[in-house]
């Protein structure tokens, strides 16, 4: 297990398309948000871009037309299919702003998408994925076609039949008189959940605190805004000499309150996103935690079954019975079952394990940027503010020995 | 003004808590340089609420601001970094009086961030006539010649203080009214004073209320500052506690103003107020109602003209009409009033007018002006408020996220983005404190424009005065010509009868003797209305030369403020982006 990793930017490619054609690259964008029907049923469609020279991909580079609930359909299809595996997370579904459809709103939607594609497309197993290679490739047609089978009304036939052996295993609980908990205890993976959980509610109260920090800056903005108004007014009633001097001051106030639009702008996006992003992931791991649970349980009940089916089967060859033949069937069919639920809980393991370790790498990174450019910007602005005012003083010195 | 919303309220009681763990947290941070590491404080203090700008005003207002950093050297009033030349700048480090070495050749620009800034102290030393001080508001006023009874030789401070509960004596079983009783020292070297010395007096609400009038009866025509509010309707309502500290904030300042007015800080109604022990000496204001019927008295003998007594009393042209005793003077005038306002017989001083109505509507523009400053000011003081409280509750998340990881960590990666963590959080919180530092100083700058509302008042009060003198002097310039007019209808109907008209005759003398003393006071009343527009027009003059050198000042000090804890700020963030720099992504496009 590399501990060590070395740590790469995740949105972009993972290398650039001028490198040698020898080393396999695959790299995705997401561009171009268009908004496209009416009221309601109003959405936004992105291009995604496909450069790569992978043989399982039809050509060089491939842009097809996306919208949202495509990137949910390739969530929802690679969390069921690779469990264990933290499945990047999606921007929320915001009904309230879809209404409004700001062009911050959209921007960021557009560079979260962007990010999520290319998490996935630079993770060793889940760019394999072939559904993966749907979303890339497939024409609209044919997306909307799968996107409405994952969401229609009619469940398929395997979550039937979960649903069922999910009730017998719970009526052979219950007739067997077993109601202990179903659940890993060990140490480790306690600590591991602890860990989760705890720094989700962290993770969210830093982001909090990060979106109002956005805000504050907005009304800090906001009142140079007016003070710079009030006093250039307050200025022009006081005439010679100090009423120039109020002005400038005014107009220095008016710049300030642009400077500092900017910044909430870019903290918003810089720094408060990434700190939600990081809450998103931390949901989509306690998601796969739920389904280590599910697994966990599975293995263990199959195991169970498989031993009743045993037992039962040793007394009937014992009594010469001849229902041994079937429950022999039974016997093998429900231990190949067993085996088959151990072995998925075990790849989830083995996979969380490796995955754990990337989280915290890409995370040290991840945030390690964004705090990188928050000190950064407030460093800018405070420098700018301190400029800004400083050019004052020498007028208004000048003004005050009149 | 600033309410606090619900949530605000809410989050205020959480963030006091948070605040005390942000004091009490120790970090182990790096030494800083200058000593000004505000995370190695351990002082907790609960008390002051600083959401809402008017608890900021009140807590600001109070002595101790617990959260004030270590002492710090003020800078001599001779070495004001705007007047000294750049040079001088050089070696500003936190300790003061280091020598100006002149001999360096690359001149840096000046670094407003060395400057140390002490919040408010209460108990600074400095001498500043009248309003409260901060070393660098003081240095400003220094630099700036104001006028020539603010030099330094000459000072007055008077300090409020030690409200007690009194009771007025009384012979009934349930004991008079009891009352609040205010401590008045005042500290000065005024001669007219019998200074240099100290002295106490003590004196209730009434008295100021006394002495408030007994200046506006002897100062007509002066810009008054005016007294604090009766605030009937608070009293009943505030806590007890809360309004007594509200008064005595609001009569000191109404004192210190009173003494920084260079004529009426050296009135006898002021020194008596101030050095007289026991009972006020000065005539008791009494209340509307009693002068009224004062004045009922009076009225029937005015009307049924008994000896020249529908005349003014001469000596009490002095004095407006309204709120004396004299109800027929009264209803003269507000006869003479309503006919200059329908456009009556104007006496002949119109022209002069014109420039004093210029004056009065510019006042009145400037102040809707002050008016709107000051509340732009208040928002903005409650904007960076916000923002510090803000940035504060960021960096101790952070930090508790720090220790979270630090506690849990089971790999290297989390050790170093606890590490990147603790760095942001660091620096947030010592933003935060700057963003305090900076609002406080920002308080006290733009209270001038608060204070200046104010004098509006004040300059309203004199351009009252001078209006009602005027409509003295129209009245009896109005009545002449209509005594006159009786006058010689008389003789001639007396001239018709043969021998004269014994009781016509009586007549035209009590008439003659009337005009007499119509006459003298008008005249008194014409120079009282005369020394009125001259005081009015040189306080008016004194006023606008000190509320242009107070502005100055108001924005020097904020504009340096805003300069130095800008470059405090940005060096906080440059050194965390510094310590960042290997997740500088800026090269490479994202």
């Amino acid at each position: 297990m590399e501990s060590t990793e070395q740590t790469r930017s995740i949105s972009g490619s993972m290398q650039s398309p001028r490198s040698p054609s020898s080393l396999p690259y695959l790299s995705v964008s997401v561009t171009d948000p268009v908004k496209l029907g009416n009221g309601v049923q109003a959405y936004i469609s992105y291009r995604v871009i496909t450069k790569t020279n992978l043989p399982e991909y039809q050509g060089p580079e491939k842009i097809v037309i996306r919208r949202y609930s495509d990137f949910v359909w390739l969530r929802d299809r690679l969390f069921e299919k690779y469990k264990g595996i933290f499945i990047p997370p999606l921007p929320e579904k915001s009904a309230v702003e879809k209404f409004r459809f700001s062009a911050e709103f959209i921007e960021m939607r557009r560079a979260a998408l962007d990010i999520f594609v290319n998490r996935i497309a630079l993770h060793p197993e889940l760019q394999q994925s072939e559904d993966l290679r749907t979303f890339l490739q497939a024409d609209e047609e044919t997306m909307d076609r799968f996107r409405f089978q994952e969401t229609g009304i009619f469940k398929k036939p395997a979550d039937l039949m979960q649903m069922f052996r999910d009730v017998q295993s719970k009526v052979s609980d219950a007739v067997l008189g077993k109601e202990k908990p179903v659940e890993e205890t060990t140490a480790a993976y306690e600590k591991l959940k602890h860990y989760i959980f705890e720094l989700e509610n962290h993770l969210a109260e830093a982001q909090k605190h990060a979106y109002r920090l956005v805000k504050r800056h907005r009304e800090l903005g906001q009142s140079l805004l007016d003070f710079g108004k009030a006093v250039k007014l307050f200025g022009a009633c006081e005439g010679e000499p100090t009423g120039k001097a109020f002005s400038d001051l005014g107009t220095k106030s008016e710049l300030l309150s642009i400077k500092l639009q900017k910044e909430a702008q870019q903290v918003l996006m810089n720094f408060e996103e990434p700190l939600k992003d990081y809450v998103r992931y931390v949901q989509s791991i306690k998601a796969t935690i739920a389904e280590r649970g599910t697994a966990f349980k599975q293995h263990c009940e199959l195991a169970e079954t498989t031993k009743l089916k045993e037992i039962n089967l040793d007394k009937l060859m014992l009594t010469r019975s001849d229902k041994v033949g079937e429950a022999e069937i039974e016997y093998r069919e429900i231990k190949a079952e067993s085996e088959e639920a151990t072995r998925r809980f075990e790849r989830i393991v083995t996979r969380m394990e490796e995955e754990i370790v990337r989280f915290q790498e890409q995370k040290t990174e991840e945030m390690g940027v964004a705090f990188h450019q928050f000190a950064k910007g407030q460093a800018r602005l405070a420098n700018s503010i301190a400029d800004a005012w400083r050019s004052l003083l020498p007028k208004l010195e000048a003004s005050s020995t009149v | 003004m600033m309410g606090s919303e619900n949530a605000d309220g809410f989050e205020e009681t959480n963030l006091n808590s948070q605040r005390e763990d942000m004091e009490n947290l120790d970090l182990g941070v790096d030494g800083d340089a200058g000593g000004d590491d505000p995370l190695k404080k351990s002082v907790v203090n609960g008390d002051t609420s600083n959401s809402g700008y008017r608890s900021a005003m009140s807590t600001l207002s109070n002595v101790h601001d617990p959260l004030s950093p270590p002492p710090t050297v003020m800078i001599p009033a001779d070495s004001d970094p705007l007047l000294a030349p750049p040079s001088a700048y050089q070696d500003f480090s936190s300790f003061g009086s280091k020598p100006i070495s002149s001999d360096n050749s690359y001149i840096e620009p000046p670094s407003y961030a060395d400057v140390i800034f002490s919040p408010f102290d209460e108990n600074s030393d400095s001498e500043i006539n009248g309003a409260e001080d901060s070393s660098l508001h003081s240095q400003f006023s220094d630099s700036l010649s104001r006028s020539p009874s603010s030099s330094s030789s000459d000072y007055i401070k008077i300090t409020v203080s030690s409200p007690q509960k009194e009771q007025e004596t009384s012979n009934s079983i349930v004991g008079g009214n009891t009352y609040i009783t205010y401590q008045i020292t005042t500290r000065t070297n005024l001669p007219h004073l019998g200074g240099p010395s100290e002295f106490s007096v003590r004196r209730r609400f009434r008295d100021v209320v006394t002495l408030a009038d007994r200046l506006a009866e002897s100062y007509r025509g002066f810009c008054i500052p005016p007294r604090p509010d009766k605030s009937v309707v608070e009293s009943q309502v505030m806590q007890k506690q809360e309004f007594v500290e509200q008064r005595r904030v609001a009569l000191e300042k109404y004192l210190r103003r009173l003494s920084a007015h260079p004529v009426i800080r050296n009135s006898e109604e002021l020194k008596a107020f101030l050095q007289a022990q026991g009972k006020l000496p000065l005539q008791l204001s009494t209340d509307v109602a009693s002068r009224m019927l004062d004045g009922a008295v009076k009225l029937p003998k005015q009307l049924f003209g008994e000896g020249g007594a529908s005349a003014v009393p001469v000596q009490e042209v002095v004095q407006p009409a309204k709120g004396g005793r004299d109800l027929l003077r009264l209803f003269k005038e507000l006869r003479q009033s309503v006919s200059n306002d329908w456009g009556g017989s104007k006496p002949p001083v119109v022209e002069e007018d014109k420039e004093f109505l210029e004056k009065k509507e510019k006042m009145h523009d400037l102040e809707q002006q002050i008016i709107n400053a000051s509340q732009q000011a208040e928002s903005l003081v409650k904007a960076q408020q916000d923002m510090g409280e803000t940035m504060g509750e960021l960096g101790l998340a952070f930090i508790k996220l720090t220790k979270f990881e630090n506690e849990e960590a089971t790999s290297n990666a989390q050790r170093i983005r606890a590490n990147d963590m603790k760095n942001l959080a660091t620096a947030a919180v010592k933003a935060s404190r700057f963003y305090r530092e900076l609002n406080s100083q920002t308080v006290k700058h733009l209270d001038t424009l608060h204070e200046y509302l104010g004098m509006m008042m004040a300059v309203q009060g004199a351009f009252a005065d001078r209006s009602s003198a005027l409509l003295t002097v129209q009245t009896l310039l109005s009545e002449l010509p209509s005594l006159q007019a009786r006058v010689e209808k008389l003789e001639a109907a007396s001239s018709k009868v043969f021998g004269g008209d014994k009781s016509r005759i009586r007549k035209i003398e009590e008439l003659k003797e009337t005009i007499k003393v119509t006459e003298d006071a008008k005249n008194v009343a014409i120079r009282e209305y005369e020394r009125i527009k001259e005081n009015n027009r040189s306080e008016v003059e004194r006023l606008d030369k000190e509320r242009r050198a107070d502005f100055m000042n108001m924005m020097k000090g904020f504009v340096v403020n805003q300069v130095g804890y800008a470059e405090k700020m940005g060096n906080v963030w440059a050194k965390v982006a510094e310590e960042s720099s290997q997740y500088d992504r800026e090269k490479q496009s994202s």
